[in-house]
């Protein structure tokens, strides 16, 4: 028989990131009672990481700038397989929710006139990113956590999700343990919102914590939801790289967005070799014309280093792979270099990237107001996840709701740097606003003590074992397996040898061995999270090996072309009856006239 | 490589031991990859927080050889390894095990303190005008990653535990983020005053030393905040004296 504590809400909010908070507080205010749960303490979700800012067309920089440059940006960056009506959605709404954000309290950064104030990133047309120095962030989710507290929800930290409770097709709770005491609990809801992040920890070089063990992608799927672009894994170009414990943590885009450019161990420039044709346009050919750009110059093309992460994650591994790299396998990051430019350049990068100044300084013994860094590209951000409704945020179960880095959409192919801050604020507002509409709605639906019985009993498994595998050996294999062969540069023959080892992977992780109990105990929580982490990893596999062509942030050696066929759909990937993972193409509907009118436009 | 041995406090209340751990220490390693290495190879059960790695995130508080800090931003090489490193949890809050203890309270403090009540829009669209040189001071306390290290070395929580009746450094800083805050209209001198204990902080800048944010929470944000109370409550002469200046300032 099973113990555990319930409780009940009308909305169940799963993840305490800027999605989770933002979907939170929209619910409250709706006047439907709220539980907020969260893996770690409140506020340390990977939100509190994000550095450059938040892409909002606000057009405080340059007034040139509105919704619709914003909307085609997107879907140039995502080559045309986003949602264009979450992207259209987006582009309308990212201003007033930063607004929002202000009148909660944040305080970014200033124009001359005391706007708001927005620098320029990666394939993005003009400035854009509200931000504060490089600690954006902290700043939101702050602001939505000291926003929230007062809105009567109810927060559980440190407790975990490990499957979600059902009623027929329904999605009518979620059940779960803490960590403190490794206690169970079971939470009875009319909806559900995942916003449970990203999947990152499933490779080995990676910007991402412990936390992001892909369990809302594997919660969603195993409850027999839809997963939409799993191939598409974005790499960031540039993480540290040296030593090796700093190995993958970010170094932000506002680098470049500040003037830092690209180098070779040549000290060769060579973002300027190689500018793909949608961007030429839009791109300088020259330092100067570059730099121009980066001044404010509104007669200027952005510098190469600022085209989209995928593009200059190729460029860089290109380098290395031709013999071009660094001392520690990556290239340069250079910010130092525009002492040639500004006189008071040392106390400009310092005012401007505080934290990354503070970071090399302290763990790699560099000063980057005066050498170049160096850096490669690591695992970053998940553009695959849940597939949603465009306005609703609901997943294709009824009652569950998905928004923030683990749903999909938005993004496409490949996720343009500060779309996700303002992704999370849309759209976890809206999953907000829904779920308590459909809270309201509904009433709530019957628990199945089966479910948690079983789950139950699953989840003290690894502690009734004698012995077996350690769960941090299963999780380092398969790391180093998905590092190797389903990265950023992916081809057949790989591909299908890491389907073979997720397969024996899945074998070991059915009998790793827990010691200890159950009192926060970090080997059992790896052992639980092993079962996520193989499935988001699977669902990247498969939907990797079935795209046949290289776009966006999916790369194949063996087809490196873009194929237009394959840009006419979406791989969707769901649970068949018996179990197993099943994958099929999901045309992409017809753009409406007035966007595509907006798109040839802006050509 | 050379080799470390850590002595790792273990256990929960009622069983505190300490265990020795010894590990071959690589170039730029700093602790918590090293306490993050000991519970992949020795010891999975054993309990710390971390998420970052990076000090953006204030979760892997602890204390080093007697010293509070971010375990993911002390280096290997800042510390002496001909003996043994001493890793412990802090100290001011309940322990729960290993190296985690029961923050909570934390989090119950800062919902007694009055929300941030802005003034009306400056603009039509809703928003307000600032200028960047009067939200710095704002925006060095707004860099705070609640890693509660101020909280617990301040000895009015850590020797005296007058949890109930002293909200500490931590919240200091919070409220003269909201105090200070251009927008801001409300008004926390009584509750700093009466509730939040300010009075018990004699001003030992212990806090602003362990502070990984670089935050002088004693002369930026206390000692500003004892003063706002000072005009409030004992001279309003003092305080008319101030205002008049400052509009001469101005004018
Ligand atoms: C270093 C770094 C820098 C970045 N910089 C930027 C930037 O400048 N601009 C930008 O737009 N984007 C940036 N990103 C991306 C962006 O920060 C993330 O995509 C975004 O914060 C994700 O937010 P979220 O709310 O979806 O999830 P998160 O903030 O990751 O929150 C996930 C929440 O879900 C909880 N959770 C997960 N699983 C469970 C479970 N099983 N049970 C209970 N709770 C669970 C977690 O505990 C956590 O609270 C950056 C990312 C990183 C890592
Ligand atoms: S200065 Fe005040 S708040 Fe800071 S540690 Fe000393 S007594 Fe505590
Ligand atoms: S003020 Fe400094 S020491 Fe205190 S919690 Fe914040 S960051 Fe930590
Ligand atoms: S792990 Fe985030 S501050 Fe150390």
């Amino acid at each position: 028989m099973s113990s555990y504590d319930t409780y009940k809400y009308d909305v169940l909010v799963i993840g305490a990131g800027g999605a989770g908070l933002r979907a939170a507080i929209e619910a409250s205010s709706q006047g439907v009672t709220v539980g907020l749960i969260c893996k770690s303490l409140l506020g340390k979700a990977h939100t509190v990481m994000a550095e450059g800012g938040i892409a909002a067309a606000m057009a405080n920089v340059d007034d040139r700038d509105n919704w619709k440059v914003h909307f085609t940006d997107t879907l140039r960056g995502g080559q045309y397989l986003n949602n264009w009506q979450m992207a259209e959605i987006h582009a309308k709404e990212a201003p007033v929710c930063v607004r929002e954000l202000e009148a909660w309290g944040a305080l970014f950064d200033r124009t001359e006139d005391g706007k708001i104030l927005q620098r320029n990133f990666g394939g993005h047309k003009y400035p854009r990113l509200a931000h504060v120095g490089d600690r954006t962030g902290l700043e939101m989710i702050r602001t939505l956590q000291d926003h929230c507290i007062y809105q009567g929800v109810e927060v559980h930290m440190e407790c975990t999700i490990i499957t979600l409770l059902k009623d027929g097709d329904r999605v009518v709770g979620a059940f779960g343990y803490e960590r403190e005491r490794g206690r169970f609990k079971t939470f009875h809801a009319k909806a559900v919102i995942l916003a449970t992040g990203g999947v990152g920890r499933s490779f080995k070089i990676s910007s991402n914590s412990w936390e992001y063990t892909g369990d809302g992608h594997a919660l969603a799927y195993e409850a027999g939801a839809e997963l939409i672009d799993m191939e598409f894994l974005q790499f960031h170009p540039t993480g540290m790289i040296w030593p090796p414990s700093v190995r993958g943590i970010l170094v932000t885009e506002g680098v470049r967005g500040e003037g830092g450019i690209l180098l070779n161990k040549n000290g060769e420039r060579f973002m300027f070799n190689s500018i793909p044709d949608a961007y030429k346009n839009q791109t300088s050919d020259n330092e100067e014309e570059g730099w121009r750009y980066i001044q404010g110059d509104k007669d200027a093309k952005r510098p190469p280093e600022l085209l989209t992460r995928d593009h200059v994650a190729r460029c860089i591994v290109r380098e290395i792979k031709e013999g071009r790299g660094s001392p520690h396998g990556g290239v340069y990051l250079d910010i130092s270099w525009i002492k040639k430019k500004i006189s008071n350049s040392e106390e400009h990068i310092r005012k401007k990237l505080p934290g990354m100044f503070h970071m090399f300084k302290k763990l790699a013994d560099i000063d980057i107001t005066k050498v170049p860094m160096e850096i490669g590209p690591t695992t970053h951000y998940m553009m695959g996840g849940i597939r949603v409704h465009a306005e609703t945020q609901m997943s294709t179960l009824p009652g569950l709701f998905a928004a923030g880095e683990c749903g999909a959409g938005l993004h496409g192919a490949n996720r343009l740097g500060g779309n996700s801050l303002s992704d999370l604020l849309v759209f976890g507002k809206r999953a907000g606003e829904y779920a308590a509409k459909f809270a309201k709605e509904n009433k709530a639906g019957a628990i199945d003590e089966k479910q948690i019985n079983e789950t139950e009993k699953y989840a003290l498994q690894p502690f009734e074992r004698e012995n077996g595998d350690s769960p941090f050996d299963v999780q380092f294999a398969l790391q180093d397996m998905m590092q190797q062969w389903v990265g950023i540069v992916r081809n057949e023959e790989e591909m299908l040898r890491a389907k073979e080892h997720l397969r024996l992977l899945r074998k070991r992780s059915a009998n790793v061995f827990v010691n200890g109990n159950r009192e926060f105990n970090p080997g059992w929580h790896t052992a639980l999270d092993l079962r996520n982490m193989l499935i988001a990893s699977e669902a990247i596999t498969m939907a990797a090996l079935e795209r046949k062509e290289s776009r966006g942030a999916h790369f194949r050696e063996d087809y490196p072309d873009k194929d237009p066929n394959c840009g006419k759909y979406n791989l969707v990937i769901k649970q068949n009856a018996s179990g197993e993972m099943t994958i099929r193409q999901e045309p992409i509907p017809e753009i409406r006239e007035d966007l595509k009118k907006i798109i040839e436009e802006m050509k | 490589m050379p080799t470390a041995t850590f002595k790792i406090q273990r256990g929960d209340a009622s069983i505190g031991t300490f265990e020795d751990y010894s590990l071959e220490i690589s170039e730029g390693m700093v602790v918590l990859d090293a306490i993050l290495l000991i519970q992949a190879k020795y010891a999975n059960d054993l309990a710390v927080r971390w998420n970052c790695k990076a000090g953006h995130c204030g979760s892997c508080s602890a204390e080093v050889n007697g010293i509070p800090k971010l375990m993911c931003m002390c280096r290997m090489n800042e510390l002496p390894i001909d003996k043994p490193v001493l890793v412990q949890p802090i100290k001011a809050f309940p322990l729960i095990k290993d190296l985690v203890t029961d923050v909570s309270w934390n989090f119950e403090v800062k919902k007694k303190i009055k929300k941030f009540k802005p003034r009306k829009p400056d603009a039509a669209d809703g928003s307000w005008r600032m200028a960047q040189e009067d939200i710095d001071r704002v925006q060095e306390f707004r860099k705070c990653i609640e890693c509660f290290l101020c909280q617990d070395v301040c000895h009015v929580l850590r020797e005296h535990h007058l949890h109930e009746r002293f909200t500490g450094p931590r919240y200091f800083v919070h409220v003269a983020s909201l105090e200070m805050h251009p927008l801001d209209v409300e008004d926390r001198r009584e509750d700093l005053k009466k509730t939040d204990g300010i009075g018990f902080c004699n001003i030992t800048k212990c806090c602003t030393n362990v502070c990984p944010q670089e935050i002088t929470i004693t002369d930026n944000a206390i000692i500003p905040l004892k003063e706002r109370i000072a005009d409030k409550y004992y001279d309003p002469l003092k305080k008319l004296f101030r205002l008049f200046r400052s509009r001469k300032r101005n004018s």
